[in-house]
């Protein structure tokens, strides 16, 4: 299949502005700016049933719908956060294709209002936002940027930022806070960012992907892209495979692939291993097992199985992987980002890895098993932002479906292992 | 109102304005929804997750946007958002909040438990243990049991000095933000901050010194648990063995209620003594704050050992114990020797009572006039009679649409509060306007700031009058911008003070500022609530001062006199030419303070006081007196508002109150039997001072419910959760208000022209002196005489930051520290040294080095 | 002083916002890539230049996992040990690395040139075993692959000639 979003993988050089204008690039941009109303690419964007691709899968043209009309001042925000542990696919769009992106942020910002655009970046990713800042300046050198965009009475400036280290500045209120020089913290919505966004102005977020989205659907219109994937979940999908397959890496496939097909083209599992697990959603989704292998890859797909696609990063878990392990290392990445704000989260993630970990040494009892279900369950619904929430997924979906793994590390604490953890200690 | 919004908490129907959030609207009907992150004066931030409730929205049809309803005929509610924070969550038409469901029980005490598993359990030693919310809420709550290890506990500091005022205790903080907030969002002093993230987040201050900001004690009042404490309390007392005395901060003219927290203790002989002092809620003067100057500089009331405890007299040159009556017999004797040639000079610190005695004893008992204040910095008061902010005011109110105009006065170091309630004001949306010789704090929140020359006080509040005279003609002048501005506006309030200005000046600029108010271009400000002029008096009582009468011109109630007697000039003139021949000071140290040399040509001098002053050593006699914590009395503040203070601990020695030794002087030169009560002079005071018509120490005592409600079950407030129960005050009319202020014909004054360097001594709240030294926790904190100018001055005379120099002004040569900013060219500033009105030119001397 | 040596990319950065105050993560990168760490001068210069109380460089210095408040070697190895980097030998990385450089996670070489720090998710899991050293991503790792690294990078250390790193090349488009 020729790639639509990933598609430097076909055309050399598409970074360059010529290359990529010279494959329909900022088509897509001339045609809104020249030919269309605001109202009227919001539209377009609503009808081809984009939903975002970091992960909440909120209809992006809804999105942009909800800035308010008579606004003077609005923002687009593009996430770059990508931090969730096995996500890789916004660093690839922005290394090797960065016009797509900013012509889709532009696209959006004549939609909505926007005179500056914000590509908020993780601060570990300045080398793919060296490449964007590039382009950045191929685009206002060729007046796709800055004053009179093509010619048009429509301006706007595009900045890059950089992060410093924080996974929950992906958050979209975390990721305004950190951009205005504070400590990257979610404030309690409402207020939503459409409303009151950075420096308190109406502001569109979306994540890098969603933002690529946008100029073929300018270009190719609504239908053609409602062609591709179900009812619900359109367009096509960067998936992110990693873990115990053959060939790690982004694949760019339709909405509604199952998983099943996305192992076998990531070159199956490693080493002719037997399947076991797998995450689909980086850290932050519940884990699904072989039965769940069939569903497709869609918002809805794992709907059944208690689990989300989420932003599509699958972290995939052969036969040998120690689920209880696996959980441990999940808690200790969400315990280590948890900002600290509010108090199921930031003590609830505390107290997990403390169990975990003696669970994971050979110290657990079986109460501790109860515990972590019941600190999960002091979680769920009660943290100001879904960090929290993302942070038990793992742990709950693992004692669901591993039980014995977990009891296991139980018994062994009468056996040698828990005398070698004593000695150790 | 229209728009108010009907909603159910637990079955209960209640009424609010639209806009409020449901922690506030369960609060009105007694429902305390327990919290710990939200605090009514501060934003809510939805962190702490304890408040969480279940609230049912009215579903709406979404094609139609019509409600949907029950087979009632009832909206149907949406319980299926889950849990929400009712801190954060403002009330909505029709809804219906849950309070005390499983849900939200299991959410709260959840939230304790995790609380909890970090907390060290130390209440046996801890400071807030008694009046700590997480302890009260864990009664109300919490499980009793916990599923953590207690030895996976994370263990933290738990002395960190965040300065020398205040220490932070890690393990206890509950990472609630409320200090941390307070410090952005009400007083602008971000100097404390959360360091790393997740558990290990704590609170750290780079700044120098450690948590710089004149505000750092009400930390530890909101701070809900004992992780902020002061430095001069932890570990002092525990909460309920103390006991309350209401009482009112004596550092400036604000006039904050607080609280003193007294303790009977083993190594005082049995005796109470102050423990600390706390706000005490008045909406109307200083919501729930104080500054650091009023909480730790009161121990020189009584905890001082230098406090005089007995009467004194000179004899063979030396100061010696008599008895009371000797030495009273010795003062009223000699008070009477000299006819006329007699005077009286009183410090403004003093109670109405003391000054209302004062005057009566000079002017009934001695038949003189003479008698003034003995350090006179600000005229006016009988302006502030006529115009004075309106009773049924509160600066609380005033925002968008409003203005307030600041001349000459930097209110951040004079008036603490005053200075966070005009910034709230802006912030609000009140047009703030600042004239001054120089930049103050305020200027960040001004709308328009006119720096005018040194010497040209007066001639630009003149122009910004003028201006407000011509309607509608802004020439783009910034001052004509502000006159519009002010004359426009729905509300005016003035502050004016004396940096840079001499004592004429200042009742010039006062009599300009009422013509301001009392212009007519719409209703004419002066006289309507919110409205009004404000004096920032140097001291804590000059109002009450002005009113009792303690001036040369006027008697009790601003009556003015024919025959005026001598001010304090021309009694410091005639103490040194013999032309006066006995003084008694009370209150007041003018030697020490360089406005009296000695005791020049007097046959007699008297001193009331509660230290050996420089002029009490010259004394003599000398009469000690019960500082305000010893005794009962009324203050008023700079807004009119006289209010009571109570005593709080047992008189030091054998003293007396100022008024009872005023009055037993007076009974010794036919005044007839004293007074036995405080009250009694009031009730005096309120007969002779038609201003106070009607007040008594009942009305004064008289308490109105007051929102955000302290004192509850809830204990959210935590330290300063006492209910205000000692009374709020009561503000005096201004004569505008019975619509009987006419304009004045403002005299002419000379423009000052300035040749040389123009000086300007101003204000720094901690400027050292005889009160504040006696607090050993502000020593660190003391102002060092330090001259500022700009770095071309600078450079012309060479001088670099920080170098030691002489300056002289005015004959005193005084060492201050160079500090170069941005001070307008041809200017120097001098602050932490005392006070003296107006602008000198001055003489850099010598560098000195050590 | 940044404020010197980068004046002019500075005042861009400045140009970027209405607000200063966002450009403190920006400067902060300029500083440490200046100083090596975050250093308590660092910090009050940060704040200085953009009007901020000192207090708040230092709360988001403790925030953000890429600044370090205490001086670490030249190069600092952050490895990615996560979850998906771990189901495909990251673990076992580290510890060879470790053992290859005498000294434990998150410990200095004695020559100052080195230190090794466990991180969360670097973006690279598809070409794990990785790591990033001042920003540079390092990927598809070996022992022999790593060898080679810390060769070069000893090199390079020993020349004194140091690439401008990516933090300062993207503060000079600042500049423009
Ligand atoms: C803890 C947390 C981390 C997140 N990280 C990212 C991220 O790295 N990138 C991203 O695009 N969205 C992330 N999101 C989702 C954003 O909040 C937001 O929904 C998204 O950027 C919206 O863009 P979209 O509608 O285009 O998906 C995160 C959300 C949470 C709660
Ligand atoms: S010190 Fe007190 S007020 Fe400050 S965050 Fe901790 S618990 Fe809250
Ligand atoms: S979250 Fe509402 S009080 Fe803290």
């Amino acid at each position: 299949m020729a790639h639509i979003l990933l598609r430097h993988r076909d055309v050399e050089n598409i970074h360059k502005l010529d290359v990529y204008r010279a494959n329909g690039g900022y088509e897509g941009l001339k045609k809104a700016l020249t030919e269309m109303t605001p109202a009227e690419v919001i539209d377009v964007v609503r009808a081809s049933g984009l939903r975002g691709r970091g992960g909440a899968g909120f209809p992006t043209g809804i999105k942009w719908g909800f800035i308010p009309k008579d606004a003077e001042e609005v923002y687009i925000l593009i996430n770059t956060d990508e931090s969730e542990t096995g996500t890789f696919k916004d660093r690839e769009l922005s290394e090797k294709n960065p016009h797509q992106v900013i012509e889709g942020a532009i696209i959006a910002a004549y939609a909505v209002g926007a005179k500056r655009i914000y590509n908020y970046f993780r601060g570990e990713f300045m080398d793919a936002g060296y490449a964007m800042e590039e382009a950045v300046q191929e685009c206002y050198a060729n007046g796709l940027l800055g004053e009179n965009i093509l010619g048009t009475d429509f301006s706007c400036d595009f900045v890059c930022h950089y992060g410093a280290g924080a996974y929950i500045c992906g958050e979209e209120t975390a990721l305004i806070k950190s951009l205005e020089g504070e400590r990257g913290q979610p404030w309690s919505k409402p207020p939503f960012p459409a409303i009151e966004g950075l420096y308190s102005k109406p502001t569109v977020v979306n994540n890098t992907e969603t933002m690529a989205n946008v100029p073929q659907i300018l270009v190719n219109g609504a239908e053609w892209y409602t062609s591709m994937g179900t009812e619900k979940s359109t367009g096509p999908k960067i998936v992110c495979m990693s873990g115990h397959v053959e060939n790690p890496g982004n694949y760019e496939v339709i909405m509604g692939t199952t998983y099943r097909e996305l192992i076998e083209m990531a070159g199956g599992m490693r080493d002719g291993k037997a399947f076991k697990a797998l995450l689909p959603s980086g850290g932050s989704g519940p884990v699904i097992t072989a039965d769940a292998l069939d569903a497709p890859l869609t918002y809805e797909g794992l709907d059944a199985h208690n689990s989300v696609m989420g932003s599509a990063s699958v972290i995939v878990m052969d036969e040998t992987t120690d689920m209880v392990w696996a959980a441990q290392k999940m808690i200790h990445f969400f315990h280590h980002e948890s900002c600290g704000k509010c108090t199921p989260c930031r003590e609830g993630t505390f107290w997990m890895e403390k169990v975990l970990h003696r669970l994971m040494n050979g110290q657990g009892t079986e109460k501790d098993i109860e515990t972590l279900n019941s600190v999960a369950a002091q979680m769920k619904g009660r943290t100001l932002c879904a960090l929290g929430e993302f942070a038990i997924n793992p742990v709950l979906s693992t004692i669901r479906l591993f039980p014995e793994e977990y009891k296991a590390k139980v018994k062994n604490s009468q056996s040698e292992d828990w005398e070698k953890a004593l000695a150790t200690q | 109102m229209s728009d108010l919004v009907k909603l159910i908490i637990d079955g209960v129907e209640v009424e609010v304005p639209k806009g409020t959030l449901i922690v506030d609207a369960a609060k009105q009907i007694g429902n305390d929804i327990p919290v710990f992150c939200y605090h009514p004066k501060l934003e809510p931030v939805g962190m702490c997750r304890m408040c969480l409730v279940e609230v049912g929205f009215p579903m709406r049809d979404r094609a139609t946007g019509e409600f949907v309803l029950d087979e009632n005929g009832k909206p149907k509610l949406n319980f299926g958002r889950g849990l929400q924070t009712a801190c954060t969550t403002p009330v909505g038409e029709g809804i219906e909040v849950r309070t005390t469901t499983e849900p939200v029980k299991d959410a709260q005490s959840s939230v304790l438990e995790f609380l909890l598993s970090s907390h060290p359990l130390d209440c046996p030693i801890c400071d807030k243990g008694g009046e700590c919310p997480l302890q009260n809420l864990t009664m109300q709550h919490g499980h009793g049991t916990t599923r953590m290890v207690y030895s996976d506990k994370l263990h933290l500091n738990k002395h960190v000095p965040l300065g020398e005022l205040i220490y932070l205790d890690q393990e206890r903080c509950i990472q609630c933000a409320r200090c941390i907030r307070f410090q952005e969002e009400v007083v602008d002093d971000p100097v404390i901050r959360f360091h790393n993230r997740g558990r290990r987040t704590e609170i750290v201050t780079m700044s120098d010194p450690g948590f710089n900001s004149y505000w750092s004690g009400n930390t530890t009042d909101i701070c809900p648990v004992g992780a902020l404490t002061t430095a001069d309390f932890r570990f002092g007392a525990r909460p309920w063995e103390m006991k309350p005395a209401a009482s009112l901060c004596t550092h400036c003219p604000v006039g904050c209620n607080t609280t003193f927290s007294t303790r009977r203790e083993a190594k005082s002989g049995g005796k109470h003594v102050i423990k600390r002092v706390m706000p005490r809620q008045n909406e109307w003067v200083n919501e729930l704050w104080m500054c650091d100057k009023g909480r730790f500089g009161h121990h020189y009331a009584a905890d001082s050992a230098a406090r005089l405890k007995r009467p004194l007299i000179r004899k063979n040159g030396e100061l010696v114990e008599v008895s009371w009556s000797e030495a009273l017999d010795f003062a009223a004797g000699k008070l009477q020797q000299y006819g006329t040639a007699v005077a009286g000079l009183s410090g403004d610190r003093l109670s109405n009572e003391d000054l209302f005695q004062f005057q009566k004893l000079f002017r009934k008992g001695l038949k003189s006039h003479n008698i003034d204040l003995a350090a006179r910095r600000l005229a006016g008061g009988d302006v502030v009679a006529k115009v004075g902010l309106s009773s049924g005011s509160n600066l609380k109110e005033l925002g968008k649409g409003d203005a307030i105009i600041v001349v000459a006065s930097d209110l951040h170091e004079e008036a603490p509060v005053w200075w966070l309630r005009v910034k709230q004001a802006a912030e609000r949306g009140a047009a703030l306007i600042v004239l001054n010789v120089r930049s103050t704090r305020l200027d960040k929140y001004a709308s328009h700031v006119r720096h005018y020359a040194p010497g040209q006080a007066v001639d630009a509040v003149r122009q910004l009058v003028n201006f407000a005279k011509v309607e509608g003609d802004s020439n783009g002048d910034a001052l004509s911008a502000a006159a519009e501005t002010a004359a426009n506006a729905n509300n005016l309030v003035i502050f004016y003070g004396s940096e840079g200005v001499d004592y004429e000046e200042t009742a010039v600029i006062a009599q300009h500022l009422a013509n301001l108010l009392l212009m007519k271009n719409g209703d004419g400000h002066a006289g309507r609530p919110n409205n009004g002029l404000i004096p920032v008096w140097p001291h804590n009582n000059t109002q009450g001062a002005w009113d009792m009468g303690v001036h040369p011109a006027f008697g009790p109630g601003y009556a003015a006199l024919e025959t005026p007697g001598l001010n304090a000039a021309a009694i410091y003139e005639g103490a040194a030419n013999g032309e006066i021949k006995a003084l008694f000071v009370m209150g007041a140290d003018p030697v020490g303070d360089g406005l009296m040399a000695d005791r020049g040509q007097l046959e007699f001098l008297a001193v009331q006081e509660l230290f050996l002053t420089e002029t009490a050593q010259l004394a003599d006699v000398v009469l000690p007196a019960q500082s305000w914590a010893e005794r009962e009395g009324t203050f008023t503040s700079g807004e009119r508002r006289v209010q009571r203070y109570y005593p709080a601990v047992l008189p030091i020695g054998d003293n007396k109150a100022d008024w009872q030794i005023l009055a037993e002087i007076g009974e010794r030169v036919g005044l007839g039997k004293p007074a036995f009560a405080a009250s009694l002079i009031f009730n005096e005071v309120a007969k002779a001072v038609t201003q106070y018509k009607g007040m008594d120490y009942r009305t004064l005592a008289q308490v109105v419910k007051q929102w955000p409600d302290v004192g509850g079950e809830d204990g959210y407030y935590a330290g300063n959760a006492q209910k205000n129960r000692a009374g709020l005050g009561q503000v005096w009319a201004s004569a505008a208000e019975s619509g009987d202020a006419v304009a004045y014909d403002v005299a002419e004054t000379a423009v000052h022209v300035n040749d040389g360097l123009a000086l300007i001594r101003t204000a720094a709240l901690y400027t050292p002196g005889t009160l504040i030294s006696q607090s050993d926790v502000l020593a660190d904190r003391l102002a060092q005489p330090t001259i500022s100018l700009n770095a071309q001055d600078a450079a012309q005379m060479e001088l670099a930051e920080g170098d030691l120099i002489d300056v002289n002004v005015a004959g005193d040569t005084i060492a201050a520290l160079v500090h170069i900013n941005n001070t307008p060219a041809g200017l120097m500033l001098l602050s932490g040294v005392p006070y003296v009105a107006g602008t000198a030119v001055a003489q850099i001397g010598q560098e000195i080095k050590d | 002083m940044i404020a010197d040596k980068y004046a002019e990319e500075i005042e861009g950065i400045l140009a970027r916002f209405p607000h200063k105050k966002s450009a403190v993560l920006p400067l902060m990168h300029l500083a440490q890539r200046e100083y090596g760490y975050m250093s308590e001068d660092a910090m009050r210069e940060v704040a200085g230049i953009l009007d901020l109380d000192p207090t708040h460089v230092l709360s988001l210095a403790g925030f953000y996992s890429l600044f370090h408040e205490e001086p670490t070697g030249k190069y600092v190895l952050e490895i990615c040990n996560d979850l998906a980097c771990a189901l495909r030998g990251a673990d076992e990385f580290v510890e060879m690395v470790c053992r290859k450089l005498d000294i434990p996670l998150g410990g200095t070489t004695e020559d100052g040139l080195f230190t090794v720090k466990g991180v969360m998710c670097l973006g690279a899991c598809d070409r794990a075993p990785m790591l990033q050293y001042n920003l540079k991503f390092a990927e598809h790792l070996d022992e022999e692959k790593f060898d080679n690294l810390i060769a070069y990078l000893r090199e390079e250390a020993a020349s004194g000639e140091e690439p401008p790193s990516v933090v300062e090349k993207i503060a000079a488009y600042a500049k423009k």
